[in-house]
């Protein structure tokens, strides 16, 4: 009888004349900023999923100019976007950067912080314990995914320093929040100055939010406090920035149906394959990769719905 | 000519139209390249007839977001008298997850797997005639669906809830009703240091006077407190149903679903 490794061994011979398995070689990211404020710029990333076509860089990172050297606020996902994030700012303001905020735990924001000395990458201590937790576990899972863009790319975990409060660097006047929701530590930023409001994953626009560690209560919760501070732009985790508040309304309104879609699901009676094909509003229209996180989401919650929600029973 | 006629008798049977005829010797040829389709569908199928077919619905997530618990819904009610469902995944260390006998229910199930690497995902259909309906596809899946220790190990708590059973019951269409069973079980496959398999191996559910309306085998490949949504054909009356597992513990459940109202509108 046939072991299923010899067979496996067997199939490989046959694939690999069959298919066309090219390995293809990782790109040469090139992020491209645009000034949104004084001494204030956006780095957008693509608003997919992660993939190897986009390398990962799927997050915004925000660049703020100080006296003392542009401050990077989340750092992309590899050691080369890191690097390639580092030049630009260099490009941008003539100075290194001088401190690495990192906004939460997910690893298109935080694995870029491979391309600093670790003294400069800063992040708030449930952060730390997040990425000291997962970190492994998302280095093993991006290089799956992104193979060689992820090469050289160690884990670095950031300072657990940083604390609700004002914050100046360079002369330049910040306000730290500490909040959560979209993970246990999500950091907001506001630069006095200009009233930009930098939010992290707390908000996404016009691209669905991703839930893998989201608490829905306590994230609408931050949705409120980040509503109540006075701003005058609003720049995202993902997808454009906002002047109008929309932004904050939309990912609100995507939670509020999501977690309503996901219980009426289950209170229907459809398994999860099916609660991640019910039909999704007309109004989230706009927002790229809804099928994709509803799915996703329906992964992270419907089991604990269900449990709850489903009566015992007994013979 | 010979290809011409027998186009003329597939159209002329609609869920024939959709299968690939059955080859007269031999397995056909797997869409999916699949390194192991031989294998597998060797000890499955024996010498049975094979047909790839999309009257066969698998329905599954763009992404394994989670390999530990991969949903999976199979829907081959647009074939008629269907005896069996198998889902299995080719390259998982175990295979098949369930193997559902469906008596008179309708061809319908819903389960949650793990995924021990990228894989196909499939189901197997059997009908009446004796041929396989196969469909299915890759799923791309980190590793270690089958070789990581369940959660409730890792907690340490998965004895305090053994057996727990829960259950929902909706009406589905005339004399059918939708039932949805979940066990909390650590669904143990063997495959982990120190950790004997240990697994609900059996499900069966039937109505009060003892008739069977469902009878599923079931193996460790089948995600941690597992769940599984079935169709029973079922005129009224509770429905009582019995998980064994590996060490012959029973869990049993009973559920009195209300009265369908598809009962009046098409008696």
């Amino acid at each position: 009888m046939l072991s299923r490794r010899a067979v496996l061994g067997a199939g490989a011979g046959l694939l690999s004349s069959t298919v066309v398995l090219a390995q293809p070689f990782a790109g040469i990211y090139e992020p491209r900023a645009d000034v949104v404020a004084d001494g204030i710029w956006l780095v957008r990333g693509a608003d997919e999923p992660i993939t190897f076509a986009n390398g990962g860089a799927i997050a915004n990172t925000i660049i703020i100019a100080t006296d003392d050297g542009p401050v990077l606020f989340d750092a992309g996902i590899s050691l080369a976007h890191g690097q390639s994030l580092a030049a630009l700012a260099l490009k941008l303001t003539g100075k290194p950067v001088t401190r690495v905020i990192l906004s939460h735990l997910h690893p298109d924001h935080a694995m870029g912080a491979a391309a600093f000395d670790a003294r400069l990458v800063h992040a708030l201590p449930s952060t730390h314990a997040d990425l000291e937790r997962d970190a492994e576990g998302f280095s093993d899972a991006m290089y799956r995914l992104l193979s060689g863009w992820m090469k050289g790319t160690a884990i670095v975990l950031p300072q657990a320093d940083m604390a609700d409060g004002p914050l100046i660097i360079g002369g330049r006047s910040l306000q730290v929040f500490a909040l959560q929701g979209h993970s246990a530590g999500d950091l907001a930023l506001l630069d006095e100055a200009t009233g930009t409001l930098i939010t992290g994953d707390l908000v996404f626009h016009n691209r669905a939010p991703a839930t893998p560690h989201a608490n829905l209560a306590q994230w609408q919760a931050a949705l409120d406090q980040l509503e109540a501070i006075s701003h005058r732009l609003l720049l995202p985790g993902h997808g454009p920035l906002d002047r109008t508040g929309f932004a904050i309304s939309q990912t609100r309104d995507w939670l509020g149906w999501l977690d309503a879609s996901v219980h009426q699901s289950v209170a229907s009676g459809l398994d999860m394959t099916e609660a991640g094909e019910v039909a999704i509003p007309d109004r989230f229209n706009g927002l790229k990769s809804a099928r994709y996180e509803l799915q996703r989401s329906v992964s992270h919650f419907f089991p604990a719905i269900e449990s709850e929600w489903l009566p015992k029973t007994a013979p | 000519m010979f290809l011409k006629l027998a186009a003329v008798i597939a159209l002329a049977t609609p869920s024939v139209a959709l299968a690939t005829p059955p080859a007269a010797k031999g397995l056909p040829a797997d869409p999916l390249e699949s390194p192991m389709w031989q294998f597998q569908a060797e000890r499955l199928f024996g010498t049975s007839p094979v047909v790839f077919d999309r009257a066969v619905h698998v329905l599954v997530p763009e992404i394994a977001e989670n390999q530990r618990v991969f949903p999976v819904t199979v829907d081959a009610r647009a074939l008629p008298d269907v005896q069996r469902i198998v889902i299995f995944a080719d390259l998982n260390p175990i295979p098949i997850a369930i193997d559902y006998a469906t008596g008179t229910a309708a061809p319908f199930v819903a389960t949650r797997i793990k995924l021990d690497q990228r894989t196909p995902v499939r189901a197997a259909v059997l009908t009446r005639d004796g041929v396989w309906h196969v469909a299915g596809n890759w799923i791309d899946a980190a590793g270690g669906g089958c070789s990581a220790p369940p959660l409730s190990r890792v907690k340490g708590d998965w004895a305090d809830h053994l057996g727990e059973a829960r259950a929902g019951a909706w009406p589905e269409a005339a004399g059918q009703t939708r039932l949805r069973m979940t066990f909390r079980h650590p669904m143990d496959t063997g495959l982990v240091e120190n950790i004997a398999a240990y697994n609900i191996e059996r499900l069966t559910i039937r109505a009060a006077d003892g008739t069977l309306l469902g009878d599923m085998q079931i193996n460790g490949s089948v995600a941690e407190d597992p769940a599984f949504t079935v169709v029973v054909h079922h005129e009224g009356g509770p429905i009582s149903f019995v998980a064994t597992d590996s060490a012959g513990l029973r869990f049993a459940g009973a559920i009195a679903p209300e009265p369908s109202p598809f009962a009046s509108a098409n008696p």
